[in-house]
Formats: structure tokens, C-alpha cells, sequence
């Protein structure tokens, strides 16, 4: 993974400086609040509903196990014991003291971590497939892209004052993990069908929040080399067209929808015309220099199958079923990509204690090369464990209650914070996983259910994907009390779609029937193995709406 | 209104017209709506500068340019980045008058103005008074070198940076 | 500014966010009458008529402009077994803590016990 050279170090060391001295600043009355505000935001402080919230970036969600255990101690030394992981690939703090928040920064610079652009109508940190490098059906390593990027974009001195945030997506692999088509930009490694060369695929104007819309592709094939000055290109666009005078319309989304993704193109590509590349762009040198930090560790030439794998799954059902729902295909023989699930039955989506981060730190030291991933999902990944450690992995696992086999499955949500925490949110998010959690707790009949990603946000600006969730779950107000709108049939892969509304708020209460009812219809109506998603996709909303109409029949 | 560059406070040699009416104004700041009727009353030891609001696209200021030594371009709310992108066009076109910042502007947007083309920044009183000069200019060095190509001198950017010192590190390999 | 206009419904009690901590705190008056913060919601002073909402309004202007608070506003209550409680979920969770999480917050007793109560 990347590691920061005398002048990244520098920088972060001065981002430091300059925040301490931005909060003096206001201390002393030099800056208002309006004035401050979206200086801290733009350093991840936030003002939430109990405390101040920090959120850290984790750049495209790679971690070491240095950086891990770092984090661990913050929480424990400034926090409560515990962190939120994102679904951007984030850490977030939800008790810091804005006093000790420099401090806490500079324990951050000396692993190489900052809360660089992790809020504020600037470029968000970037993310990117949590399975970078190690997928079989990759392309190219979307991590140096990535970091490419995250470089460019820290303290921008034209894009720092942008109409709204912008976040920005990379994926290498066909499969999309990453969620690219709900970013504004979201970028796909491809090969050029005649020259062979990799290229980017470029999106625009994706997003979800109060009008969701799946990206529209801007360029087919663009030069990798071209990559910066293209990416100026559109945000001078955005910067000097994007509404200000709505913050709801102020989204590259808004502007690319109201005067059609081709007039969009043909400004960008004008703009792309007027720019000299070669003083823009990052020269091959340095593009190799950041790509050589990625380079695959030292595999063991290991056999496709560990025959010690496999005596264990023999003899333990537990353990079998746990690795069939928590592997994934490595690109090295003998490996798998094992995805650590933050989602125990009854737990807040996401949270992890400093003792389990220091846990699953620890696993990546000794059995994933040092290597750790934060997933989108909220769930941590080991990317490179020899198949023959899964048996000792899991029973370490499991010592921390982290060893729940459910990835991908109804009880592994997606939530935001919520009202519990987020001084945005209109509901709560939190009790409403654990409450379906609970509901479907039972392991065998989560696998028979098969992959079903429920998804919730406890606002309309839809943190927690719910537009793109199988199930989709939005928490509002209605009349003084809490009211969850269900959406259906959304997809965050590569077929990305926004869901449908089913009908009609329910209270919290009635949440989990609703579930179980659209979960019933589906077990009744798909075919051999159909999955939840492809069985809506070919039967429609039709009989969904009806077994929903009972629970607010009933309820009423 | 106070005024600043990047060694600090400044002179304002510039005079707000009213309207059109530049008179014998020997430097004259002309609303943007004025700007037509003021250039035909110019005469020719005059200087003309015009207040542009940042909702005016570049080709349509573009070609008044040469006829113009300063752009004044209008910051409604500190947050409203639009200025930037509009400086980094107007220096793009080789225009070598005075691009000045006006408005709410904060300290910690001075470098970032500097490196998109701007001169000067005329800050409203209450920013002023509660933003002193030594705070501008302590912000003004809060990064020593950055990630973007194209905006600083090459000795502030890291990637030429980092291209020099290896550049450096082959040459000393060589000799030795 | 004509904040009566928007006033929220009496009773109200003001809340606020300590500017260098974060934590909720609450107008109340001290032993000399005078208004304070206060991290504990049941001594927070109550605002029965348009009089002492304009004292907590301006309270909350000195306290704002004087850098100590954040994101002070009046909050409509219910006075229940004689201590004020929001009307409204959002800012009851204010006083309690995340619901998910009934060790932390106000409702764990956090920074309440310190508290001098006045």
C-alpha cells in the first residue's frame, strides 16, 4: 500500500498546523461560526446531535495494521471505545472534544492518516473496490488511481469552495463493488477494444440523497495519462455552473439532468480542448512511482485448494458455512479475500470497539500481509489469507464476537448513524437494523433467503444508500413521530437502479413485517435459485405492493 | 474598502464610478453593467477596471480584456468558489492587468486565491477588523508545496518537486 | 430579527452545544438568579411566558457572539413529574444520549455527575 514520502508528510504535518490554527482563530472571534463552519467540515469535524462527530479518512478504505491499532487507541484515549466505519470507507468518532481534535490529528499524521476533505462542498476522499488487486476478474489496481487523485485533490485552490460535495468513485473490475454509477464521478478501468491500452471509463452525475440518479457515462475511453486535466475539466464546469442557488440543486447531478448529459459532455470536452495536458497532468514517472506502492505482496506458490481448509470444513458446519458466506475468489492460488463482518445480530451497523480493531489488526498482521480494507458495506476485509488460516482465523473471530457468517445477506445492513447520533436525521436508523436483524437472526434461514442487501437511512440524504438497497429503508418525520418509507427493487452493482417506493410510511414497529412479507413473497415466487434481486427484476412490484398493503391494512 | 496583496496591506488607487459616468477618473472601477458605455467616454490616459459579477461566463467578459487593467470579481459569500475557476480563465487568456478578489473573503482562501490568478483581495470592514494582515500572511504560508500542477511556481509543487530530487538523487548517483 | 415570530410554543427551556466540548448544555439560574450552562437537563430553567423566553434568547446572542456555545435554540417541553422534557423526539434524544446505547450520553449520567446543581 501507499506510503507517504517526505513531502506527503510535510503536507499532512502543515494540514495539522493550520487546523490548530483555524480553531484558535475562532477561540479568539478571528473567525465567526459561519466562518468556521465549513473549515472544520472540511476537516471532518462536524457538530452532531450529543458531541462533535470526527470523521477520518480511510483513502479508498486500505489500512495497515499500525493505522488500525492508532485508531484504536484515539478511541479509547478520546472517545468512548468505539468507531463507526462508513459507507464511504470512513471512520467515524461520534464523541470527540473539538479541544482535543489537534491532538488527535497529529496521532493520525503519525501513521500516515488525516481527516482531509472527509466533509464540506469540496472533493471527498475517494473510494474504491474493496477488493483492489486481489479480484480475479480485475482489470488494473484501482488503488493508485485513487491516490493519484486523493493527491490531487487535497486542498485544491480552485475546487475547494465548490457548489456542494463531490465524491468520486474507482473500480478496476467488472463486477462493482464500489458503487461508481452513485458517485459524481465514477471512474471503471477498461481496455480499449482496438489498442488494448487501459483506459477510463468516465460517469458523471450519479448520486442519491433528495433526487437520486444513476450516473451518465461521459467518455468511453479515456487516456489513463489524460486523467487529471480531464478531471479539471469537468470541475471547472461544475464549479462555474453548478446551482447555488439551492443547496438541494447545487449537485453536478442537478446540473448534468437540467441540460442533458450530452450538452454536459460537449462543455467538458470543450473545456478539456482549452487545458496543456502535459502541465497537468501527473508525468508517467510519478503515475509508476504510486503504482509501484501497490504492488502484490510475496504469495506463497500455495496448491488452488487447501487440503487443510478442507478437512476443517468437513468437521465443522459452522465453520464451512462461515467461509462459504465470507470468501471471496483471490487472484493468487491457494488465497482468499475474507470479509469480516461488522453486522452481529442486535450490534449498530458498522461499529467496531478499539478491542476488536486491535483484534482484527493483529489478524492482518500475521495472516493478510499487513493489509486491511474497509468496505462501502461497512465490513472489514483481510484482502490475502492463505485458505489454510481461515480455521485459526475464525476461532479468533468469533472470541471477539466478529465471526458473524452473513455477508451479503438480510441481516448484513447498511445504516447510517441516524438520529441516535446525526444532527441531520430525521429518524433513527440504528434500532431499525437491529430490530430485522433480530427478526431474521436465524443463520440457515438467512442463507436460504440468499443475498439481500437492506439498506437504511435515517434522512433523505441517504448515507445509508437506501435508494440502492434491495430493500431500502428512509426514516422521516411524519406528524411528530418517526416514519420509514420502503423502497424496493434498487441495485449498487454494475446494474446499478434506484428503487421503488412501496406505499405508504410505517411506524419502527412495523418495519420488520414489512420485511418478512416482501421476504415471503419472494420465497414464494422465485424460481430454482433466483436471487431476491433478479426474481423483482423479472416479476415486478405488483405482488410486493399487495403483501405490503396488508401490514398498513393491518396496522391501521 | 481595505485592500491587500500577498506582501500585505495596500493602496487602492482605484475609484468606484457611478455607473457609466467615469468623468475624469483617472482609474476608474465601472459596474459590469456599465462597462460598454464607460469604454466609449474612455480617453486615453484613463485606466478601466470593471466589478464582474461571478455569474458572468468568461466568453462573454473575453473580449473586453484587452481593453481592461483590472477585473474585480465579485465574492457574494466567501463560500461561493466560483471566482476561482473565472481568475484561473481570465489568466489563461494572457491577460497580465489586476485580478482582484472582492468581497468576504477569509484568510485561509488566500492561497488558494493567489495560486488561481488573483492579486489582490478588498475585503468589506468587519472581515477586515476581525481578520488583521499578520493572520492573511501567516495563511498565506500554511502549506509550503501542494498536489496541483499549473497553479504555483514549479519550486511549490510537490510533483515537481519530487521529479527534481530524484532527478537529483540519478545526477549524484552518477558522479559518484 | 423578529425571533418572537418563530418562537417555539411556551413552555421552552434553551439548549445549546459547548463550543470547545460539544456536550448538550442547558440555561438555568444559578444560586444568584443570574442564567448559566448546565450539562444536566432537569434543572434547566423554564420559559413560561414571552418575558423569560426573551431572557433565554438573550442569553443565547451573548453566548453565541461571546464564543462559549453553538447551535443555541429554544426548545418546546413538557414538564413531567416537574423536570422539562422536549416535545419533539430529536431534542429528547438530546437529553438522553443515542437510544442504542443507553451506557452513553446524559441518560448514563455523563457529565451530570460533575455538575454542581444549582
Amino acid at each position: 500500500m501507499y506510503r507517504y514520502d517526505e513531502f506527503d508528510e510535510r503536507f499532512v504535518r502543515e494540514r495539522v498546523a493550520q487546523f490548530t490554527d483555524q480553531v484558535t482563530r475562532r477561540l479568539d472571534g478571528s473567525l465567526t461560526e459561519d466562518e468556521f463552519k465549513p473549515l472544520r467540515l472540511k476537516n471532518g469535524v462536524y457538530l452532531q446531535l450529543h458531541a462533535y462527530m470526527l470523521r477520518i479518512a480511510i483513502p479508498y478504505g486500505t489500512l495497515n495494521s499500525r493505522q488500525l491499532r492508532q485508531l484504536a487507541l484515539i478511541g479509547e484515549k478520546y472517545d468512548r471505545g468505539y468507531g463507526h466505519f462508513t459507507t464511504r470507507q470512513n471512520l467515524q468518532f461520534n464523541w470527540p472534544k473539538l479541544r482535543d481534535v489537534p491532538e488527535i490529528l497529529g496521532l493520525l499524521a503519525d501513521v500516515e492518516m488525516h481527516c482531509i476533505q472527509t466533509s464540506g462542498n469540496c472533493i471527498r476522499n475517494v473510494t474504491a473496490d474493496h477488493f483492489a488487486g486481489v479480484a480475479q476478474e480485475e482489470i488494473e489496481d484501482p488503488r493508485p488511481t485513487a491516490e493519484l487523485i486523493r493527491q490531487w485533490s487535497s486542498a485544491h485552490p480552485e475546487f475547494s469552495y465548490l457548489p456542494r460535495k463531490f465524491k468520486i468513485a474507482v473500480t478496476g473490475a467488472e463486477a462493482d463493488r464500489a458503487v461508481i454509477k452513485a458517485h459524481d464521478i465514477g471512474l471503471r478501468l477498461r481496455r480499449h477494444p482496438d489498442t488494448h491500452e487501459t483506459c477510463y471509463e468516465v460517469s458523471v452525475g450519479g448520486g442519491l440523497g433528495r433526487t437520486p440518479m444513476i450516473g451518465k457515462v461521459v467518455r468511453d475511453y479515456l487516456p489513463k495519462k489524460d486523467l487529471l486535466a480531464y478531471l479539471e475539466a469537468i470541475m471547472r464546469v461544475y464549479n462555474l455552473e453548478g446551482r447555488r442557488d439551492n443547496k438541494y440543486k447545487a449537485r453536478v447531478k442537478i446540473l448534468v439532468h437540467e441540460i442533458g448529459a450530452e450538452e454536459f459532455t460537449r462543455r467538458v470536452e470543450a473545456e478539456f480542448a482549452q487545458l496543456d495536458g502535459p502541465s497537468i497532468n501527473a508525468d508517467p514517472e510519478e503515475v509508476a512511482r504510486i503504482a509501484a506502492y501497490f504492488a502484490p505482496p510475496r504469495y506463497e506458490t500455495l496448491p488452488a485448494i487447501s487440503n487443510t481448509l478442507e478437512a476443517a470444513r468437513a468437521t465443522n458446519p459452522a465453520f464451512a458455512r462461515w467461509v462459504e458466506v465470507n470468501t471471496a475468489p483471490h487472484k493468487a492460488p491457494g488465497y482468499t479475500a475474507l470479509t469480516v463482518s461488522l453486522k452481529p445480530i442486535g450490534q449498530a451497523p458498522g461499529d467496531a470497539t478499539s478491542a476488536q480493531m486491535r483484534l482484527v489488526a493483529d489478524l492482518a498482521e500475521r495472516y493478510s500481509f499487513d493489509e486491511l480494507r474497509v468496505t462501502h458495506a461497512q465490513n472489514l476485509v483481510l484482502p490475502h489469507v492463505r485458505q489454510r488460516d481461515l480455521f485459526a482465523i475464525w476461532q479468533k473471530l468469533g472470541e471477539a464476537g466478529l465471526a458473524s457468517a452473513n455477508i451479503g445477506l438480510v441481516t448484513d445492513i447498511i445504516s447510517c448513524p441516524g438520529l441516535d447520533y446525526c444532527a441531520l436525521a430525521t429518524a433513527r436508523s440504528i434500532p431499525i437494523a437491529q430490530a430485522i436483524q433480530q427478526r431474521f437472526a436465524d443463520e440457515a434461514r438467512q442463507r436460504e433467503i440468499g443475498p439481500l442487501g437492506i439498506k437504511i437511512s435515517g434522512c433523505i440524504n441517504a448515507c445509508g444508500h437506501h435508494h440502492v438497497g434491495h430493500i431500502g429503508i428512509l426514516g422521516l418525520e411524519k406528524r411528530g413521530i418517526e416514519s420509514y418509507q420502503i423502497t424496493l427493487g434498487g441495485d449498487a452493482t454494475e446494474n446499478a437502479a434506484i428503487g421503488e417506493i412501496l406505499g405508504p410510511g410505517l411506524t419502527a414497529e412495523e418495519v420488520p413485517d414489512a420485511v418478512e412479507r416482501i421476504v415471503a413473497v419472494y420465497l414464494t415466487e422465485r424460481s430454482e435459485a433466483e436471487s431476491f434481486i433478479d426474481t423483482i427484476r423479472r416479476i415486478g412490484l405488483g405482488p410486493f405492493k399487495a403483501a405490503f398493503q396488508e401490514v398498513t391494512r393491518a396496522a391501521a | 474598502m481595505p485592500l491587500l496583496d500577498r506582501n500585505g496591506s495596500r493602496e487602492d488607487r482605484w475609484t468606484r464610478s457611478e455607473g457609466a459616468a467615469i468623468g475624469n477618473i483617472p482609474a476608474a472601477l465601472v459596474p459590469w453593467e456599465a462597462l460598454t458605455e464607460a469604454l466609449e467616454a474612455l480617453a486615453p490616459a484613463q485606466q478601466i477596471g470593471v466589478i464582474l459579477p461571478n455569474s458572468v461566463p468568461f466568453a462573454a467578459l473575453a473580449p473586453f480584456l484587452p481593453q481592461l487593467s483590472l477585473v474585480a470579481i465579485a465574492f457574494p459569500a466567501y463560500a461561493d468558489g466560483r471566482g476561482f475557476s473565472l481568475a484561473r480563465q481570465i489568466r489563461r487568456a494572457d491577460f497580465t492587468g489586476e485580478i482582484r478578489a472582492s468581497g468576504p473573503l477569509i484568510a485561509d482562501q488566500f492561497a488558494y486565491a493567489l495560486s488561481c490568478g488573483f492579486d489582490t483581495i478588498e475585503l468589506p470592514e468587519a472581515s477586515a477588523a476581525r481578520q488583521p494582515v499578520p493572520q492573511w500572511l501567516h495563511a498565506r504560508e500554511s502549506f509550503s508545496a501542494t498536489y496541483q500542477r499549473g497553479y504555483e511556481a514549479t519550486e511549490r509543487n510537490i510533483l515537481d518537486q519530487r521529479r527534481a530530487a530524484k532527478a537529483a538523487g540519478r545526477l549524484a548517483a552518477e558522479r559518484a | 430579527m423578529a425571533t418572537a415570530a418563530k418562537r417555539v410554543p411556551l413552555p421552552a427551556i434553551l439548549l445549546a452545544n459547548d463550543l470547545l466540548d460539544g456536550d448538550v448544555v442547558f440555561a438555568t439560574a444559578d444560586g444568584t438568579g443570574a442564567l448559566a450552562w448546565t450539562r444536566d437537563p432537569a434543572p434547566a430553567l423554564v420559559a413560561n411566558d414571552d418575558a423569560a423566553a426573551e431572557k433565554l434568547e438573550a442569553f443565547a446572542a451573548a453566548e453565541l457572539s461571546g464564543n462559549k456555545v453553538v447551535d443555541a435554540y429554544l426548545v418546546d417541553v413538557a414538564i413531567e413529574s416537574g423536570s422539562p422534557v422536549p416535545r419533539h423526539f430529536r431534542e429528547r434524544f438530546k437529553t438522553l444520549g443515542p437510544s442504542n446505547r443507553p451506557d452513553l450520553g446524559k441518560q448514563a449520567g455523563e457529565g451530570i455527575a460533575a455538575t454542581p446543581k444549582g
